[in-house]
């Protein structure tokens, strides 16, 4: 996929207007936000997990060449292979010479988020390859031909009404000549669709949750099924997974499957969690004759060594998403590229560069909610403020915005200016905003007041109140 | 050149881990540390049961082995199904009697109904765990619309921790381990949830209990 993320401000201003958008938005804090907190109220122990979390994945990381080895010995062992790719196109190319190798024709695939990172997809059709998405959300959004908006939820964004005419379109030449408008109708016929698709695959295609170098096994959850019948079905199983996946040992996997689903859908367990481990032993019922692991790294080796370390304890439950104020009003559109939200804002400069991604980190508020329910404790803010600190350094922000930082800069350091100037400010703008308590528009700030009220100022300053306070005791 | 990126990655990793050697990461594979398992206030069943309908899942108890034809006969009577099932031939010593029509092996997704073993059983979250095998086809799990579950009470454990413990004297992981907790599910249309998205639309297990 084309990143979008230097258009992002562009991009906001369609968001921000798109009603069905906005609707679909105010659904994450029914369906996400009061879900994970009510499922969090009944588990004394989350906030002990959340710590446990914590170090697991730092301990992880502190021995991630030890781990990463032991689990490619141990999927070797039971006669899987795996391959290493420091970047996107090494990735593709690993699977799309296996895809030549075996002659498919179809890739089913399961939910990943390294697939969309290596614009997988569009490599494997090049090929001439057909590929289908099997998660529900995901096929919708290769119908629209469009990326996911929601790490959990792709198809957030898109509305019943729109579904059934993707849906009409695409399943006519099938046979499905009636346009739908029910959601069990909608899910019927995908349902009916996709699984002859599944039993046609040659090659099944999935992500990882986590990577157990105990066991050699590849972990993924599902609501749907979808991408436990990815791994089943097809006589070659890829997973693609980043180096960041591994975990020790089947008990650090449990203890943090139960951060994951409770921070991503609310629930206390997924309807399905499967561990693959190898091909098919055997004498083996079923089961995929292949099994290969495409280890990626692109640019984690770089962050393991530097600021946002931190980071790459993600478990990718996109509970910061939910909770993030400008993801509720803009959505995971505008971000454009593979990961939305705070972990996108944070994420996507370390892969694409701060000069194409950088805005994503200035439009955080630096309010703290994603760190609050972040299940690994991963400080968010201060990693969007490092990235933020590095484009002014770096000269990339524009230039009105560093010349009035660099003057506010200059003001704030500066009391016998700051205090007298913010005082005469503050009571101009009481005086201007007649009372209403904020602005609607302001002049010369156009740009920023389109989409925003500016509250007006209570009273006095800070310096003024803290004075009186304290001339009181 | 694949060789050489694995190299790579690993090189730029020592890099960085190589300054904090010292204590042996492969103690924690050998002797797992004890982890945090949350406390389960009830008897192991009314939680198992409890989780499970959370779930979406729904059970009936047997008291012997010979019960169980009739009792998934009754199910299927009741949530109109026909009596005509796929199941896993490992279960092939249960006598079915002439209510149900039983084939075995794996399935091709032209089955309605079927029958399978579970591996053991967990409390904390009303999960069922089922591994492949020889006699244990995985497609069972997924491709058919009724997915019936033979569950002892003796395989109910309490947490995923004390299944690994089991699965660990296997020796080897088998090929698939699938944790089961409720009926195949969606929400990604309008976060509407909906039962049987790919997999099965129903759960049902027979929990086999002598009293
Ligand atoms: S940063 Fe934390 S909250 Fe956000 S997706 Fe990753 S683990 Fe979840």
């Amino acid at each position: 996929m084309q990143s979008q993320s230097h258009r992002f401000k562009q991009n906001v201003s369609v968001a921000l207007e798109d009603v069905s958008l906005q609707k679909a938005l105010s659904r994450v804090q029914e369906g996400f936000v009061d879900k994970r907190a009510a499922v969090v109220s009944t588990l004394p122990e989350f906030e002990q997990l959340r710590e446990q979390g914590r170090e697991i994945r730092n301990h992880v990381l502190d021995h991630l060449d030890f781990y990463l080895r032991r689990f490619e010995n141990r999927v070797q062992a039971l006669g899987g292979q795996v391959h290493w790719a420091e970047n996107a196109e090494q990735a593709r190319d690993i699977v799309r010479d296996i895809c030549r190798r075996v002659e498919a024709k179809t890739v089913i695939k399961g939910k990943s988020m390294i697939s969309e990172e290596i614009a997988l997809n569009e490599a494997l059709e090049l090929d001439g390859l057909d590929v289908v998405e099997s998660d529900l959300g995901e096929y919708i959004l290769q119908l629209a031909q469009e990326p996911p908006s929601h790490i959990i939820a792709p198809a957030i964004h898109k509305t019943r009404a729109q579904i059934s005419e993707l849906f009409y379109n695409a399943h006519q030449k099938l046979g499905y000549t009636k346009k739908l408008d029910t959601v069990p109708d909608l899910v019927n016929e995908a349902r009916e669709v996709l699984r002859s698709r599944y039993l046609e695959a040659d090659v099944g295609i999935t992500g990882a949750n986590f990577l157990v170098a105990e066991t050699g096994s590849n972990i993924i959850v599902t609501n749907e099924g979808n991408g436990d019948l990815s791994c089943t079905l097809p006589r070659v199983h890829i997973v693609t997974a980043s180096i960041d996946k591994v975990v020790p040992t089947l008990d650090d996997a449990s203890a943090l499957l139960r951060l994951l689903a409770r921070s991503a859908t609310g629930q206390e367990i997924t309807s399905y969690t499967t561990f693959s481990s190898g091909p098919k032993r055997a004498g083996d019922a079923d089961g995929p004759d292949e099994y290969h692991v495409v280890l990626l790294d692109n640019g984690r080796t770089e962050m393991l060594a530097g600021a946002f370390r931190d980071m790459l304890r993600c478990i990718r439950c996109g509970a910061c998403m939910n909770h993030c104020p400008v993801y509720g009003a803009i959505g995971g559109h505008s971000h454009r590229w593979g990961y939305p939200g705070p972990i996108g804002s944070v994420l996507t400069p370390n892969f694409l560069g701060l000069e194409e991604a950088g805005d994503l980190a200035n439009a955080c508020t630096l309010n703290g909610h994603c760190a609050s329910v972040c299940p690994v404790k991963i400080p968010l803010p201060d990693l969007l403020r490092e990235h933020r600190r590095r484009q002014f350094e770096r000269k990339l922000q524009p230039l009105p915005a560093r010349l009035a930082l660099a003057a506010w800069a200059g003001i704030a350091r500066r009391p016998w200016i700051y205090q007298p100037l913010m005082a005469t400010g503050i009571g101009m703008l009481r005086l201007l905003s007649r009372g209403r308590g904020k602005f609607k528009s302001l002049p010369m700030l156009g740009a920023w007041t389109r989409t925003r009220d500016l509250p007006a100022p209570q009273s006095r300053t800070f310096q003024t109140l803290w004075k009186k306070q304290r001339g009181k005791r | 050149m694949a060789d050489s990126a694995r190299d790579r990655i690993l090189g730029r990793i020592r890099a960085v881990t190589g300054s904090k050697d010292g204590e042996n990461p492969g103690l924690r594979i050998s002797q797992p540390p004890l982890l945090i398992r949350p406390r389960i206030p009830s008897e192991l069943l009314p939680r198992f049961v409890e989780k499970l309908e959370l779930g979406g899942g729904s059970i009936s108890q047997v008291a012997e082995h010979a019960g169980i034809p009739a009792e998934i006969g009754r199910f299927l009577d009741a949530e109109k199904f026909p009596a005509t099932l796929r199941a896993a031939p490992a279960l092939r010593n249960i006598s079915w009697g002439d209510g149900l029509e039983v084939s075995y092996g794996s399935s091709d997704g032209g089955d309605l109904v079927s029958v399978t073993p579970a591996f053991c059983a967990i409390a904390e979250t009303g999960s069922l765990l089922l591994v492949s095998g020889e006699d244990s086809p995985t497609t069972l799990n997924f491709l058919p619309d009724v997915h019936i579950v033979i569950v002892e009470s003796d395989q109910l454990l309490a947490h995923p921790e004390d299944a690994w413990a089991k699965l660990r004297e296997l020796g080897q992981v088998p090929r698939t381990v699938n944790v089961i907790t409720g009926p195949s599910k969606t929400a990604d249309i309008e976060q509407t949830l909906q039962i049987g998205a790919h997999g099965p639309r129903k759960l049902h297990v027979i929990l086999v209990h002598p009293e």
